[in-house]
């Protein structure tokens, strides 16, 4: 069974090739049939692969399948080959089910719109590459289900192409994230200089002998692989491209920009781990930058009127939090949430899409209310999304996930008291922003009718997401409530187990209480702001500091000054430089000739007459003197 | 006799030039054709000076020649003028430049 | 027999001069037969009498003839002599006539440059060179028949009135008729 790991791989790549060369001359029944099929038969095989894999393995042992050798050029021979451990089960899980799930539900979103071949062609050709991604063997592989990921980004978030505003959103989530790869790629040339070898498994076994603790290599390399994570992860100071990027459609968001893509630079980071722990500073940055996204999303979340750009903000914080995990060395807190965000940002998003389906593209919150009767099941599967996402005590899943992050924030080695603080403020935040979000779209007076009303396809996602943001959390329970450690037994296979310095029950069970205390004010002040008040049917008014935030801390602006003018200024210098005088002079010169030849055929007998006289002397001349 | 080859072909070369600068000049249809003529007659006649030079009667032959082919194109040459004259309305050949650029 | 050789030829250039500075057609062929008489002249001396009455008989008497006629056909009227005048300047004449002072510089130097060879008083009978052209030029001799048959059909086809299309719709009963 475990064999059939690339088959996982292989499908979604299948299934998009099959509707390129097919596509058109299929139905659209069929086209539906091809691209939902691939995945739902990928999250069939991983769990079949995964049972077989961990059936009378008890050490997580990796099974390595190798397909066959990509290339031997001077050295530098990977091949294609499937690396299957704890972490990477984990996510081909989360990618596959998740996946299916959303390609289930986007057969009704996208069933009116023409490009419905395409979209699964897009979509199929981007789970192949995340999955590609995951089970890489080595960094080359890696890089190239990285790149195709960000191809298919680029393609699925400028999808509705005759809008020249989403071509522009699509080029720039590639060109942030480009700044990340390119980062990356030298990363890699360190790492190939190093270890004359791109196989992870052989970096992560030769690295502590060869590099000592804090030396500048490990420190460059650490920060390089840091820098690719950013861009992809949408984080300080990579992160402006991401609420742009909702100019797709919903579906992309819920699988792209929420529970897969974003959270690819979290794999890289856990993947390469030893290379981190051996450069603290860079561990100590992670943290850093995680702890300051988390609080600059969540200020900015609170300010959007979009509801969808309120969700990316919302997976930036998030994603802040498992980076702030990743930094503190709680590997398998952050793995863990990035499973459970997965289920209810899923979840979120595709309750979004349903809302801005029914309301006929009706994006801002403050146009929406009432709908709490006339979508109900939307409405019960969207609240409890929310409440997972504001970690509402003890019921939800997001609640487990977030606690242990907070708690090892401030319990493990490399956790400090500012760092809880800090996640403590962005609870309080996500609350806050996740229950006005709910208040606005689904409360108060309708200012508009729904239009259709989901069927089937629609709803059955939304409801195993549901049901998953609630018991999902049950598979790892803290220490002081139970010590079932189910998870992060399976995730410490692979991934070295937390160091904690504070222990004790007693402190963690306090923490836990002020942190459950911090989510339901949150949920309170907004109920008092946002519950029932009646808000025009417009964009709100914002003072400056508002207007700020609603930028996204005006991020934009700063980039575009820095460094989109100057270079804009310096290509409009180059644009007619030397070089380009040459080759203009060449035309120019060949214009010239041209109409002093042109002016030779005038259509005058006398004049050709002329030209014969002349030529005969000429020729006489030639003939007598040479 | 004492008169070279030379005077003769130089006879025929002024006549042949006078023609060539008749037809470079005139504007007038039928006056190029004319002036065609006269180029004809002259190169025939340069044709017989050096029959007469070598004492034979190829230059005569010829001569004879282009005699026939001057004869057909000026008939042809006629009609064309009669066609065009027609066309333009008038002996101008600088109208006829629609075969232009 | 060198006095008839010089006075012809001075009149035969003379002739063509005039006969190309004139602005009426008929006077310019008039000019252009009495240069091809000089020209006529000047072939019996050079001892070609066949030729030299060819040249009066087809020459003079049926090309010349022919164009005189079309001339007469043409029936240009005042308009293009006043046309004429406008056309035939004195500063056009510069041009050309560079051009030809250069070709004649040219083949004088030829000539200067070229072994002397009299030109002799010895009649060439026309039983000489009537035996050249069945013998020898036989080929050419139906060459120039066929010349001849083409100029022929040539000149009847292109010197057809071209016919008027009507319309079917406007040809009146005389046209269909």
């Amino acid at each position: 069974m475990k064999e059939l790991l690339w088959l996982i791989v292989a499908l979604p790549f299948a299934g998009s090739l099959l509707l390129i060369i097919f596509g058109t001359r299929l139905s659209r029944f069929l086209c539906a049939i091809i691209g939902v099929g691939s995945v739902s038969m990928s999250a069939v095989l991983t769990l079949l692969v995964g049972t077989d894999f961990l059936c009378g393995n008890p050490d997580g042992k990796a099974y390595v399948e190798t397909l066959w050798q990509w290339m031997n050029v001077n050295g530098l021979s990977p091949d294609v080959a499937f690396h299957l451990d704890t972490v990477s089960l984990c996510f081909i899980f989360v990618i596959t089910f998740v996946g299916a799930l959303i390609h289930l539900y986007s057969v009704q979103f996208m069933w009116k719109d023409e490009g419905l071949r395409r979209f699964f062609i897009y979509m199929n050709l981007f789970v192949g590459f995340m999955l590609t991604l995951v089970l890489a063997d080595n960094m080359l592989l890696l890089y190239l289900g990285w790149e195709g990921v960000g191809l298919c980004s680029y393609l699925l978030i400028g999808f509705w192409y005759q809008d020249p505003a989403n071509g522009y959103a699509a080029r720039k989530a590639f060109i942030v994230t480009r700044v990340g790869d390119l980062a990356m790629t030298v990363g890699l040339f360190v790492l190939f200089l190093n270890f004359h070898t791109l196989n992870i498994q052989v970096i992560l076994t030769a690295a502590p002998g060869t590099w000592p603790v804090g030396s500048g290599v490990a420190l460059a390399t650490a920060f390089l692989l840091l820098g690719g994570a950013l861009g992809k992860s949408a984080q300080l100071p990579l992160q402006t491209w991401l609420p742009d990027a909702m100019a797709g459609p919903s579906p992309v968001s819920a699988l792209i920009h929420s529970a897969t893509m974003v959270t690819a630079g979290v794999y890289l980071i856990a993947r390469t781990h030893v290379l981190f722990e051996l450069a603290p500073l860079a561990m100590a940055v992670i943290a850093f930058i995680g702890a300051l996204t988390l609080l600059v999303a969540g200020l900015a979340a609170l300010n959007q009127h979009d509801i969808k750009k309120v969700l990316a903000y919302s997976t930036i914080s998030q994603i802040g939090y498992m980076f702030l995990a990743l930094g503190v060395g709680a590997w398998s807190a952050a793995i863990f949430h990035f499973m459970i965000h997965a289920f209810f940002k899923a979840l979120l998003f595709l309750g979004a899409g349903i809302v801005i389906w029914a309301l006929d593209e009706e994006h801002n919150m403050f146009k929406m209310g009432g709908l709490w009767k006339k979508l109900p099941v939307t409405f019960w599967t969207f609240l409890i999304g929310a409440a997972s996402l504001s970690a509402l005590p003890l019921i939800t899943a997001g609640f487990y996930s977030k606690d242990k992050i907070l708690w090892l924030s401030y319990a493990s080695d490399k956790g400090s008291v500012w760092l809880w603080l800090a996640a403590l403020a962005g609870a309080f935040l996500t609350a806050l922003y996740a229950f006005r979000m709910v208040f606005l779209t689904f409360f108060g007076e309708a200012k508009k009718e729904p239009g259709q009303i989901p069927g089937l396809l629609m709803t059955i996602p939304l409801f195993v997401l549901a049901v998953l943001s609630i018991i999902g959390g049950f598979i790892e329970l803290p220490g002081d409530l139970g010590h079932f450690t189910l998870f992060s037994d399976f995730i410490e296979k692979t991934l070295p187990v937390t160091a904690i310095a504070i222990t004790g029950h007693y402190t963690e069970f306090a923490l836990q209480c002020i942190s459950a205390v911090v989510a339901i004010a949150g949920m309170l002040v907004a109920y008092i702001y946002y519950y029932n008040k009646p808000f025009p049917a417009t964009e709100p008014r914002r003072n400056r500091l508002q207007q700020f935030l609603y930028l996204g801390w005006n991020f934009d602006l700063l980039y575009n000054t820095i460094i989109v003018q100057p270079i804009v200024f310096l290509s409009a210098i180059d644009k007619n430089d030397f070089i380009d005088k040459c080759y203009n002079g060449l035309a120019a010169l060949t214009v010239q000739i041209h109409s002093l030849l042109s002016a030779m055929q005038n259509g005058m007998v006398r004049r050709y007459a002329v030209v014969l006289a002349i030529g005969a002397i000429i020729t006489l001349t030639i003939i007598f003197y040479l | 006799m004492n008169i070279g080859i030379e005077q003769g072909m130089l006879l025929a070369a002024v006549l042949f030039l006078i023609g060539l600068t008749g037809l470079l000049v005139r504007r007038d249809i039928v006056f190029m054709l004319i002036s065609v003529e006269i180029m004809l007659n002259a190169a025939g006649l340069a044709f017989i000076v050096a029959g007469s030079a070598w004492r034979q009667a190829d230059g005569q032959v010829m001569f004879l020649f282009i005699l026939t082919m001057a004869a057909t194109e000026v008939a042809v040459g006629l009609a064309l003028i009669i066609q065009l004259f027609m066309k333009l309305k008038s002996v101008d050949i600088d109208r006829a430049n629609t075969m232009k650029g | 027999m060198n006095t008839v050789f010089y006075i012809s030829s001075a009149l035969a250039v003379f002739a063509t001069l005039k006969a190309i500075t004139n602005k009426v057609a008929i006077h310019a062929l008039l000019y252009f037969i009495v240069s091809l008489l000089s020209v006529a002249v000047v072939l019996f001396v050079l001892g070609a009498p066949f030729v030299a009455a060819l040249e009066v008989i087809i020459y003079a008497g049926a090309i010349m003839v022919l164009f005189v006629f079309v001339i007469m056909m043409l029936n240009l009227g005042r308009e293009t002599l006043n046309d004429e005048s406008g056309m035939l300047k004195r500063e056009m004449f510069i041009g050309p006539s560079v051009i030809s002072t250069l070709l004649l510089a040219e083949i004088v130097y030829m000539l200067v440059h070229q072994t002397a060879m009299p030109l002799s008083l010895k009649t060439i009978t026309p039983a000489e060179v009537g035996q050249l052209l069945f013998t020898k030029y036989m080929l050419v001799v139906e060459l120039g028949a066929f010349l001849l048959m083409s100029g022929i059909v040539g000149a009847y086809h292109l010197g057809q009135k071209e016919k008027l299309v009507h319309h079917r719709f406007l040809k009146t009963e005389k046209d269909i008729a």
